[in-house]
């Protein structure tokens, strides 16, 4: 792993000592810029690069194949997810869509049962008219996931905690069933974050974020990312990244390198709050039931025990007694939690899965994979518990 | 800090996190769009010219011309402003800026200023050099002296300034005893908070009437933006307002947003800076090759007791003395460090080093870096936000190294 600091102007390696996660988000990739001595790198813009000599290419040679603060964040990335490599894109989807390319026609995708909308959508409108088999399977119930493999399977794909029922999916345990049977494991990190969770440590081969969310941190970048351990599995999907285009503008990647500063300190605080609000509404005889890795009686509380780090996430799903207009009363009576799609934030959100970041599931699918109409999806942002609590409690009563 | 859930009929005023990701934005913003735009214009329209005279008659907070503040600028003083428990708070391009743009709003060719000796060196060369130019007369007393402070005022002073924890040596002033004499003497107070930081202390709740701050340090917190605020009583600040639509040290907005943006983990980044203050702190004082520490939360330190009573935490700026060395030998230590890097400023999520006697100093004759107390063997360090293992872990390296 490199995670050398670039600690002085030139950023020349020193053998460095292994910094911890928080010393590595702030400084790997984010070494002074060597021409100025800025102690923040400068946000390249520029679209090309001059060439000392026809066909004697230097470190960048046009924007779409590679710019220096796009690698940056590539290279910081790729550190804390423990890889090798990064890869920055114009958001989560563009990301995935990359990772998907690994597939051709003919081939086999399996993918959990629990997983982002969109992601879906990319799976069973798109790759499918490529002549792509896509099969649905809980990702939580390891025999049934491995019986949904095939002699044609080279990807899985699996989110840990899933979205919105933040099921929890033991990483390793899928890279064995992907690789036994031939096929990479990708995982989307989005809600648990390199701070919880670091899937390539244990044997997944792609990791992929929507940078949208904890890793930006402040709703102001649209941005996804994918990290690889092995260098041939880089380059290919570099090609890919190259050849299709949909690679983070220059602004966002300095907007999401700045949000990687604070990662951690909004990470834990945002999973300490959602700890206390799952606890609030756990205790509330108004709410049905409430889906939350840290609460013992989760499902899969066990096994985020030791797959999360110290912590359980910031997202968290309830369902209120009452029939669907009354969900839908709730979700619009908060006055801090804003209604609105997405998470990961400073700011809280709530949203309803069947009617917004899930509405792209057919029906059945959302109906034959526990997404009830009665779901409210929550994402914790880092005001005060206290005062988020208070906040659901009163719309609790709309 | 206890957070029980309360009922809606008690909500109770919301908590400093709350108020750093919320604290004046509009609910609605343009595009129901969660975040505040950039916005670049430099001019506002108005829908007709009766709307132009209402917005004169009824002084309607809204766009006019961008040197006159932006919406977005307006949000990020209303978010200070309630952050600092003030009435008003009005944002420059520098803190710097907002020195002068007080000062020259405030005093008049005649009037006196009184200060205290420790603070940043172009506040103090401001006010010496400068402000003499215009007329206007300073005093410089001994650090908390508040004796001497009262001693030096007479009918003409109109200011009397300080900072809180001061720059470089971390001196903590009694701002209630600093605000009573103000009040004693009709004379206005000022406060440059800007190693406080409001989640450390508040000085406007005991009595002082300004407070300042370069938010280019903790407000920012991401050493990518300059910027400057006076927070105080509206009525008071209004002169001071029209004076600046006359400099125009105003800020881009492109800085404003990413203030603002800052501001949502001001209170994770400050307790967090607290923290490895004290940690550092403590390992430096610890250490034999460490001559001495100043440091507020030490208790060591001669203004420990006040800094105890009357602030939350103690910043993330610590000073220190190394034992039997010139300047070339604490340079060495400087130059041996790995993770922070050598600047000057403060406040940032990277931690930054600097030897006051290079990085500011260099060109006061000796006697004068004497008399304000800079030694050759004077380091300033600027925790940042990174694990406080790593950081001691490198200053240790740093300071036993060959
Ligand atoms: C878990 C997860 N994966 C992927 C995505 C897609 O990312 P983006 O919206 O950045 O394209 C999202 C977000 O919407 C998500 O929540
Ligand atoms: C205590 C203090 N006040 C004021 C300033 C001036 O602020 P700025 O550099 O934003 O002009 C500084 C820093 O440089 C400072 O440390």
């Amino acid at each position: 792993m490199d995670s050398d600091l670039d600690t002085r102007n030139g950023g020349a390696a020193r053998a460095a000592p292994p910094y911890q996660f928080r010393t590595r988000a702030i400084h790997v990739g984010q070494g002074p810029d060597p021409a100025t001595g800025a102690v923040v790198p400068p946000i390249h813009v520029a679209s090309t690069y001059v060439q000392r000599a026809a066909g004697e290419w230097g470190a960048f040679d046009y924007s779409r194949s590679g710019n220096p603060s796009r690698a940056n964040l590539e290279r910081a990335v790729a550190d804390l997810e423990s890889g090798c490599g990064g890869l920055a894109f114009a958001s989560g989807m563009a990301a995935i869509h990359c990772a998907m390319m690994l597939v051709k026609s003919g081939d086999h995708v399996v993918a959990g049962t629990d997983i982002y909308g969109g992601t879906y959508r990319l799976l069973h409108r798109v790759l499918d008219r490529s002549g792509v088999d896509v099969t649905l399977a809980p990702s939580t119930d390891l025999a049934a996931f491995e019986r949904a493999m095939r002699p044609t399977t080279r990807l899985v794909w699996i989110e840990s905690p899933g979205n919105p029922l933040m099921t929890v999916t033991d990483v390793g345990a899928c890279a064995e069933i992907a690789h036994r049977h031939g096929a990479r494991l990708a995982v989307d990190n989005t809600f648990a974050t390199p701070v919880l969770t670091r899937p390539l440590e244990r044997g997944a081969d792609i990791v992929m974020h929507s940078a949208t969310k904890y890793l930006g941190g402040h709703s102001d970048a649209l941005a996804g990312m994918l990290a690889v351990r092995d260098p041939e599995l880089w380059k290919e999907l570099y090609f890919f990244q190259n050849a299709i285009g949909g690679v983070m503008g220059s602004l966002e990647t300095y907007l999401v390198a700045r949000g990687l500063k604070t990662l951690e300190l909004r990470v834990r605080e945002q999973c300490r709050s959602a700890a206390r609000v799952a606890e609030c509404l756990a205790a509330d005889r108004r709410v049905r039931r409430v889906l939350y890795p840290g609460l013992a009686t989760h499902a899969g509380h066990a096994l985020a025990a030791q797959q999360m780090d110290r912590a359980f996430g910031a997202m968290l799903s309830f369902e209120v007694h009452g029939d669907l207009e009354k969900t839908k009363r709730v979700a619009g009576a908060t006055r801090l939690f804003q209604l609105a799609v997405s998470l990961g934030a400073v700011e809280s959100l709530i949203e309803h899965p069947a009617s917004m970041s899930h509405a792209s599931y057919h029906p059945d699918d959302r109906r034959a994979h526990g997404i009830s109409d009665g779901l409210i999806r929550i994402s914790i942002g880092l005001e005060d518990p206290g005062d988020l609590c208070a906040d659901l409690d009163q719309a609790l009563d709309a | 800090m206890s957070v029980q859930p309360r009922r809606p009929s008690d909500p109770g005023p919301p908590r400093m996190s709350t108020l750093s990701v919320h604290a004046g934005e509009a609910r609605e913003k343009p595009a129901h769009a969660i975040t505040d735009p950039i916005l670049c214009a430099s001019t506002f329209t108005f829908a007709n010219t009766q709307a132009v005279i209402d917005y004169v008659v009824e002084k309607q907070e809204r766009g006019e011309y961008g040197r006159y503040g932006t919406p977005t600028e307006m949000t990020v003083e209303r978010k200070l402003a309630a952050l600092e428990g003030g009435g008003d708070a009005i944002l420059y391009s520098t803190g710097m800026a907002a020195i002068v743009g007080l000062l020259m709003a405030k005093l008049n060719s005649g009037d006196e200023v009184v200060f205290f000796d420790e603070c940043y060196h172009r506040s103090r060369e401001f006010c010496v050099k400068h402000l003499s130019r215009f007329g206007v007369v300073t005093r410089q007393v001994k650090v908390c002296d508040y004796d001497a402070m009262a001693a030096a005022i007479n009918e003409n002073t109109r200011l009397l300034i300080s900072e809180s924890p001061t720059n470089p040596h971390l001196s903590v002033v009694d701002l209630e005893r600093f605000a009573a004499i103000g009040r004693q003497y009709a004379v206005e107070t000022l406060i440059d908070a800007t190693l406080a930081t409001p989640y450390n202390v508040r000085p406007l709740a005991y009595g002082v009437d300004y407070v300042l701050h370069s938010a280019t340090k903790y407000l920012g917190g991401h050493n990518d933006l300059l910027a400057g605020v006076i927070i105080g009583d509206r009525e008071r600040l209004e002169p001071v307002r029209k004076l600046r639509g006359i400099m125009g040290a105003i800020n881009s907005a492109h800085n404003i947003y990413l203030l603002e943006r800052g501001l949502k983990t001001f209170e994770l980044r400050m307790r967090r800076h607290n923290e490895n203050g004290m940690a550092v702190a403590e390992f430096l004082a610890s250490h034999p090759r460490v001559e001495r520490v100043f440091y507020p939360g030490l208790p060591s330190h001669a203004y420990h007791e006040i800094a105890s009573r009357t602030m939350r935490g103690f910043g993330g700026l610590i000073t220190f003395q190394v034992r039997d060395a010139d300047w070339r030998a604490t340079a060495a230590i400087v130059d041996r460090v790995r993770v922070a890097r050598i600047a000057p400023s403060l406040g940032g999520v990277e931690s930054l080093i600097e030897q006051p006697l290079v990085m500011s100093y260099f060109e006061v004759s000796p006697e004068d870096r004497r008399r304000f107390g800079i030694h050759d063997n004077m380091i300033r360090f600027s925790c940042g936000i990174e694990n406080a293992e790593d950081l001691i872990a490198d200053l240790k390296q740093a300071i036993e190294g060959r």
